[in-house]
């Protein structure tokens, strides 16, 4: 009898511990769009994070592109070894939700404390990530475009580095100073680059911004592609080329553009605030970062990676899928991931932390992005975003590459889009 | 013998060894099954049972109508027919060539053979990520060289009418060393006599090229053919560092333009008619190569 209770305990026992060890076990996908080593840095939060929750496990995977890691996040729900949150792009949202793929955080947040948490991002940053009155994402590595400039290219130019151009006239009068020649004629230093390629429509986001005009509507079934507004953005983008020869013709590739500046083959870039720490850590030059020119306005599309919760999974599972997603957004780790990258610190919680405060202080550059965002308006992002965007992208390029008119080329985009929304409306 | 004594027994000898040969090959004829033919008869049948919605209908040919309509398709279809008709004879003439070379007796041809061979071992990825700095225009290996002689250089991957060449050169430096070695093989097995004879005979060295080494290695040219016209329809992997397609599709090609569709537009139903496409266009490649230019092909 003793020994059958010495047993039973014994049983019990290891239950209880069993118990005790019981893991929540979360999958996570997430991109890199920028170079650099950033999936050291996510592995290095995932930790901090697990060493502070010993009950939860997290495989971070590392997808590759913004495309790649839907794809993979996509075929993983479908493969039934799901994910239960990932990061993604911020304009998926539509195509996530067609797809009855995520559910909104409203739905998984539980106490006031919660409620505060999902209201303390900058509005802006919001913009992509509700739809319908809900909160389907939540903002992790955002951006804006910025302007980077080479401040001692200024200078030889004769131009007050401080001053970098505020307008689209300046960018084309001093783009005009920065472009040098060899003695045959070839173009050894230019003006400006935008890229071209990669993410066009979001390069292209910005012109329209600041020409005045948004390149869809909220509910994502409307686009203006042929809006007189948006045609002169891409008028003026191509005339850069062409007419002013401040940027090189044709497209402009995303991939090298970096290189390019730091190499000082360009003086000024335009680019994701996402490569500030790797600008800042190689370029040989002094440099500076500011607010894109304006036309009508100021004017940036925010760009970047949100956090989604998956349908699939159990309650415990989006518990503490909550719980990674309000670390990794918690101010002192948004500070520390700002830092480490370049991307903004998502809430004005995480540049009151006195790591960033301090950080911005010594390297104002770092602030450009956050203080754009008040100019900020949302990412293209419409149902079928994917072909959508396409058709955007083939415009521009087709106008940047001189096959079409931007007339042309914009009025087809439209058609096609109409096409394709039609049934949304 | 054994044949003999066995042929009064209980049961019938040919039977049994019919099983034998098919559940040798029921392991491959499985994985054949599962990963080939039932994924090709699930896409043709999803190019006909459904739509870019997602849902399934009933039988409908809209998704072929789309093909008609779609201006990209058609360039797509345009990009894949030039990509294939210089890609294949070109880098196939150069792995002869460069197999001709390193079959001659020189010295160091062992690593005159390896640096043919290298493009070939490195991953399309890594290859394609080295060469998006050799194309850039302002950083580029390919401009610099250019600059020496004076040249302003080429936007090489940015303009619309030299994108694809520019990946058509890759792929032929990536191919040619792969393809070379098949021919080094086949050179090293035709038998020296053959041009010893020749050679008694007074015969010059353009005539034993053309009457004993080319037709020796037409098994060799076919099974190159085969597989190089099948990698001008099945390498993709550069596009999705250089181009993406781009500029405006002037570099896009067919399984690209697949994936595209499958995976950025999540169009499975469009991208099932185009799979269906390509599959056709394959196999009336398949039927011509072993149709028509096998019955010339010598086989000792």
């Amino acid at each position: 009898m003793l020994r059958k209770k010495s047993l039973l305990a014994g049983v019990l026992a290891a239950g209880l511990s069993a118990f005790a060890q019981a893991k929540t076990d979360l999958t996570m996908y997430y991109p890199v769009a920028v170079g650099g080593p950033l999936t050291k840095v996510v592995d290095g939060m995932i930790e901090a994070f697990e060493k502070q929750n010993p009950d939860i496990d997290v495989t971070a995977i590392y997808a590759g592109n913004y495309n790649d890691a839907r794809v993979k996040a996509l075929a993983a729900l479908k493969s039934g070894k799901p994910a239960q949150l990932s990061v993604m792009f911020s304009i998926d949202v539509h195509e996530l939700m067609d797809l009855d793929a995520i559910v909104p955080f409203d739905e998984v947040v539980s106490s006031d404390q919660d409620r505060q948490w999902l209201n303390s991002f900058y509005p802006a940053l919001m913009e992509n990530g509700k739809v319908a009155g809900k909160t389907w994402g939540v903002p992790f590595q955002r951006s804006t475009i910025v302007m980077y400039y080479n401040k001692d290219m200024f200078r030889t130019a004769g131009l007050d580095p401080e001053q970098p151009p505020e307008s689209w006239d300046e960018l084309v009068s001093m783009g005009k100073k920065l472009t040098k020649k060899s003695g045959s004629g070839k173009v050894e230093q230019w003006g400006a680059m935008i890229p071209s390629t990669g993410y066009p429509y979001w390069m292209f986001g910005a012109l329209t911004k600041q020409n005045g005009q948004v390149l869809m509507n909220q509910a994502g079934n409307q686009t203006y592609f042929n809006d007189p507004a948006v045609v002169d953005a891409l008028k003026y983008w191509q005339s850069l080329g062409n007419d002013h020869q401040i940027m090189p013709k044709g497209t402009i590739e995303w991939g090298t553009l970096r290189q390019n500046f730091l190499d000082q083959k360009t003086a000024i870039m335009w680019h994701s605030t996402g490569n500030l720490t790797a600008v800042k850590k190689n370029a040989a030059f002094d440099f500076g970062v500011a607010k894109l020119p304006a036309q009508k306005e100021l004017g940036s599309p925010t760009g970047g990676g949100n956090f989604y919760l998956f349908k699939k999974s159990s309650p415990e599972e989006r518990k503490a899928a909550l719980k990674l997603v309000k670390f990794m957004t918690s101010p002192e780790q948004a500070a520390n991931w700002s830092i480490a990258t370049g991307y903004m610190g998502v809430s004005q919680d995480a540049y009151n932390t006195s790591e960033l405060s301090a950080y911005v202080q010594q390297f104002p550059p770092a602030a450009v992005a956050r203080d754009q965002l008040q100019h900020a308006t949302a990412e293209l992002s419409t149902h079928q975003a994917g072909r959508v965007r396409k058709l955007l992208d083939d415009a521009i390029q087709a106008t940047l590459s001189g096959q079409k008119s931007a007339e042309d080329a914009l009025n087809s985009a439209q058609k096609q889009a109409d096409r394709i929304l039609k049934r949304y409306r | 013998m054994t044949s003999a004594a066995l042929k009064p027994g209980l049961f019938r000898p040919n039977l049994v060894r019919q099983a034998q040969a098919w559940l040798l090959l029921l392991p491959a004829l499985i994985f054949l099954l599962a990963f080939t033919h039932l994924p090709t008869v699930s896409t043709v049948w999803n190019s006909f049972f459904s739509t870019s919605a997602g849902t399934p209908v009933d039988f409908s040919t809209e998704n072929y109508q789309f093909l008609l309509e779609d201006e990209v398709f058609c360039q797509v279809l345009d990009n894949s027919f030039w990509y294939a008709v210089v890609t294949v004879p070109a880098s196939m003439a150069l792995a002869l060539a460069m197999a001709l070379w390193v079959n001659s007796k020189l010295s160091g041809k062992a690593a005159l053979r390896l640096a043919y061979f290298t493009p070939t071992i490195l991953p399309m990825i890594s290859v394609a990520n080295i060469w998006l700095f050799f194309y850039s225009p302002e950083i580029g290996l390919f401009n610099q060289i250019l600059e020496w002689f004076g040249s302003d250089g080429y936007n090489w991957l940015g303009d619309p009418d030299l994108s694809l060449p520019s990946l058509m050169v890759m792929t032929i430096w990536k191919e040619a060393g792969f393809f070379m070695i098949f021919y080094l093989a086949a050179l090293q097995a035709i038998s020296p006599e053959l041009y010893q004879a020749a050679e008694i005979e007074g015969a010059s060295r353009f005539r034993m090229l053309r009457r004993i080494t080319l037709p020796l290695l037409m098994p060799t040219t076919l099974f190159v053919l085969v597989n190089a016209i099948l990698n001008a329809f099945k390498l993709v992997d550069h596009l999705f560092i250089l181009t993406k397609g781009g500029p405006n599709n002037a570099s896009n090609l067919l399984l690209y333009y697949i994936y595209e569709n499958a995976f950025s537009f999540f169009d499975t139903a469009y991208a099932a008619a185009l799979t269906v496409v390509l599959l056709m266009i394959l196999v009336v490649l398949a039927l011509l190569q072993f149709g028509v230019l096998e019955r010339r092909v010598h086989y000792r």
